[in-house]
């Protein structure tokens, strides 16, 4: 931002301090970043509430004093480790940005084949390629401050979460899972329509972005509390879904890693051919 | 004078991913200039093998948050060659319409926010929001309806969730789109307004011969599907995609690169324009010959034009699309889909160029073999020679360092790469 814009502004007559906020990437699509650009609505008022010193993606500065981290992306490489420190070093608060950043994204679905030489050479062939062996969360190599869920994060609660930041209020992530809020939309139950769907274990707070539009939950929030996986394999196997069906969801991004670990122990995917997962 | 310099930009900015630019010159000769790419590589050609073909658009998709609607009907194009599934009309012109709104938000994106600080010396869109308000809520504008339209037929701006194998979830109402109609005919103003600032920026003066490819257009200036074309005269089919690419790889990239009849091509929206001039839409003809922009143009800056040019054209046959459906009553939303053993390519124009996904499938519908060919890997080798071209250019030329390293990085900016999209 550059310097006439007010270095204070107001909540109730009280000055709030604007924090000095940065964006920083890893491996991932860089998707929720784009998502508060996206916002076009209340883009200006969003950036009024924070003084942005790097985000690569939309500018040339780069500063490194910052008080807030936003992290995207899942950690795959070496380098990616150092630069994650680097930016702990830096910041007070280290948030874990969307889902890869928090469980490994769709990224991690590499890590269930056994051989992570196959998984090279499937894409790269004999050209030599860096990469670690896993894709991995953040908290796996840094202290996280605050997680915000989501493929891709869900941009009304990015900024509700930032404004409570700024505002030296409470987080509260939501406790109950997307089907509560699918309820409460008044959406027809996806089961019944025949699709398959993860709300009733899946962390809410998406406000049931994808059942919304008629399409069942893939778990990208990671588990609700308490969440009763057991009993969702059976609300599955009762409307006819494949233990496979269920395997695709509960693995694809992450949340549900141990569960979903435990599950490929019994499921099998295709014959002799494909690579041991 | 001859100049000696050194130019290192680690981390190239208002790019999407990581990419470096080094430009060595000692006394007027360029001894390096190179473009490297960085990203890390995710693997999701290995990711999807094993899984069932349901899973294909949802996980790529998730290739790229800027162009993950491109990315999901590639995947959906590739399933559904695979399994002889050919799409309804009406799924065809809503696919096309959300294609079209993913192009004008991503070209707006870039023209405002990513290249148009670089014209007027600033180092990013934000100082701008104090200096020229009217421009980026103009900009603000026109990205909040595509990104609109897109929640209301994709039911997402990013990661669509309405999009499927066979169809969609479920469609639109005629009444939403009636005002989408009518934002639309608003924002034809907001462009011409949009070249009208463009046509102040003075776009420099380079060219290098280069080839160029696209799908080619058959009747309409084309997005999805159909045969592919280079300006050298070089026609395949959708399905002979691998003639067109021959990826290889390079040490100075974790990104493939690709090459056809000569040591690089371009895709994106100038190389649409260049194969494809006679199909755009009057209104975008007319505005591309008022910036002399016609077929073929050789210099990559003018890709930023050519991408405005676009922006008119997804306007003006959005308009006409959602016209051709207030006419006619909303049919069944969604095939239904039998899996069988095969391969399926899907060719699309995303906003940075061609795209290609292929899957070859088992007799249950699980992913045997991926691959996924990316616009910008394709225009990795045509950037370094680029590059190399320029910086001979203006060595020659005595320029100094500043404007080599403004006009470099100006260069790649014109491609709009998205870079962690190429490394996928």
């Amino acid at each position: 931002m550059n310097a006439k814009t007010p270095i204070t502004r107001t909540y109730l007559g009280i000055p709030v301090p604007r924090p000095k906020v940065a964006f920083f990437e890893l491996s991932s699509c860089e998707g929720c970043q784009l998502q508060l650009v996206n916002n076009e609505a209340t883009l200006l008022d969003f950036l009024s509430l924070v003084d942005v010193r790097t985000f690569r993606e939309a500018m040339t500065e780069k500063l490194d004093d910052y008080a807030i981290a936003f992290v995207e992306g899942s950690v795959t490489r070496a380098d990616e480790v150092d630069r994650l420190k680097k930016i702990r070093g830096t910041a007070a608060v280290l948030v874990a940005f969307g889902s890869c950043a928090c469980f490994g994204g769709v990224n991690q679905l590499k890590n269930r084949f056994k051989d992570p030489a196959w998984v090279k050479k499937e894409v790269y062939g004999s050209h030599p390629i860096e990469t670690n062996d896993t894709a991995r969360p953040l908290e796996d190599f840094v202290k996280v401050d605050l997680q915000i869920f989501g493929c891709p994060v869900k941009k009304e609660e990015v900024e509700k979460i930032v404004t409570n930041v700024v505002l030296g209020k409470s987080i509260v992530q939501p406790k109950y899972p997307v089907c509560m809020e699918c309820k409460a939309n008044e959406n027809t139950c996806l089961f019944d329509l025949g699709e398959p769907c993860l709300g009733p274990i899946t962390r809410g707070g998406c406000d049931s972005w994808c059942p919304n539009s008629r399409f069942g939950c893939w778990g990208c929030r990671g588990p609700t509390v308490d969440a009763n996986v057991e009993q969702m394999r059976e609300i599955m196997n009762k409307y006819g879904f494949s233990e496979e069906t269920m395997l695709d969801r509960l693995e694809c991004f992450g949340g549900f890693a141990g569960h979903a670990a435990e599950m490929r122990k019994t499921v099998r995917r295709g014959g002799p051919a494909w690579p041991p997962e | 004078m001859k100049i000696t310099q050194n130019i290192d930009i680690r981390h190239l900015t208002r790019v999407e991913g990581h990419g470096n630019i080094k430009i060595a010159i000692k006394e007027g000769k360029v001894e390096q200039a190179t473009w490297e790419v960085v990203e890390t590589p995710r693997f999701f050609e290995a990711m999807l093998v094993g899984k069932k073909w349901e899973n294909a658009p949802w996980i790529c998709g998730r290739i790229c948050g800027i162009c993950s609607i491109g990315h999901t009907l590639a995947s959906i194009r590739a399933v559904e060659n695979a399994f002889g599934i050919v799409p309804t009309d009406q799924t065809s012109k809503l696919r096309l319409l959300l294609k079209h709104m993913e192009t004008l938000q991503s070209h707006v994106l870039h023209l405002y926010f990513l290249a148009a600080p670089d014209f007027v010396n600033v180092g990013s869109v934000f100082p701008l929001i104090d200096s020229h308000p009217d421009v980026i809520k103009r900009a603000a504008k026109i990205k909040l309806l595509a990104n609109d339209l897109c929640d209301c037929v994709g039911g997402r701006r990013m990661h669509p969730t309405r999009t499927v194998i066979g169809g969609f979830t479920m469609l639109p109402g005629k009444e939403e789109l009636v005002k989408f109609k009518y934002r639309l005919q608003d924002v034809v103003d907001d462009l011409t307004r949009t070249a009208d600032l463009f046509r102040q920026f003075v776009i420099p003066d380079f060219t290098r011969e280069t080839e160029f490819v696209s799908l080619k257009g058959d009747g309409d200036y084309p997005f999805i599907g159909g045969d592919l074309v280079s300006t050298d005269g070089v026609v395949k089919k959708e399905h002979e995609y691998r003639l067109m690419t021959n990826e290889y790889m390079v040490g100075q990239s974790t990104s493939k690169w690709s090459k056809l009849s000569r040591q690089s091509f371009a895709v994106g929206a100038l190389a649409r324009l260049n194969n494809n001039f006679a199909f755009l839409h009057p209104a975008a003809k007319e505005l591309s010959l008022s910036f002399g922009l016609k077929p073929v143009n050789h210099n990559p800056y003018m890709n930023n034009i050519a991408q405005l040019v676009e922006c008119m054209h997804v306007v003006m046959e959005s308009i006409d699309l959602i016209n051709g459906m207030l006419d006619r009553e909303l049919q069944e939303p969604r095939q239904k889909v039998v899996p069988r053993e095969g391969i399926g390519v899907g060719a699309v124009e995303v906003p940075r160029g061609i795209l290609y996904h292929c899957y070859e499938f088992d007799k249950e519908g699980r992913i045997v073999k991926s691959d996924c060919v990316i616009p910008t890997s394709q225009n990795h080798a045509n950037i370094q020679h680029d590059l190399m071209a320029l910086a001979e250019q203006y060595a020659r030329e005595g320029k100094k360092d500043r404007d080599i390293e403004l006009l470099a990085q100006m260069l790649v900016r014109s491609y709009d790469p998205c870079i962690s999209c190429s490394v996928h």
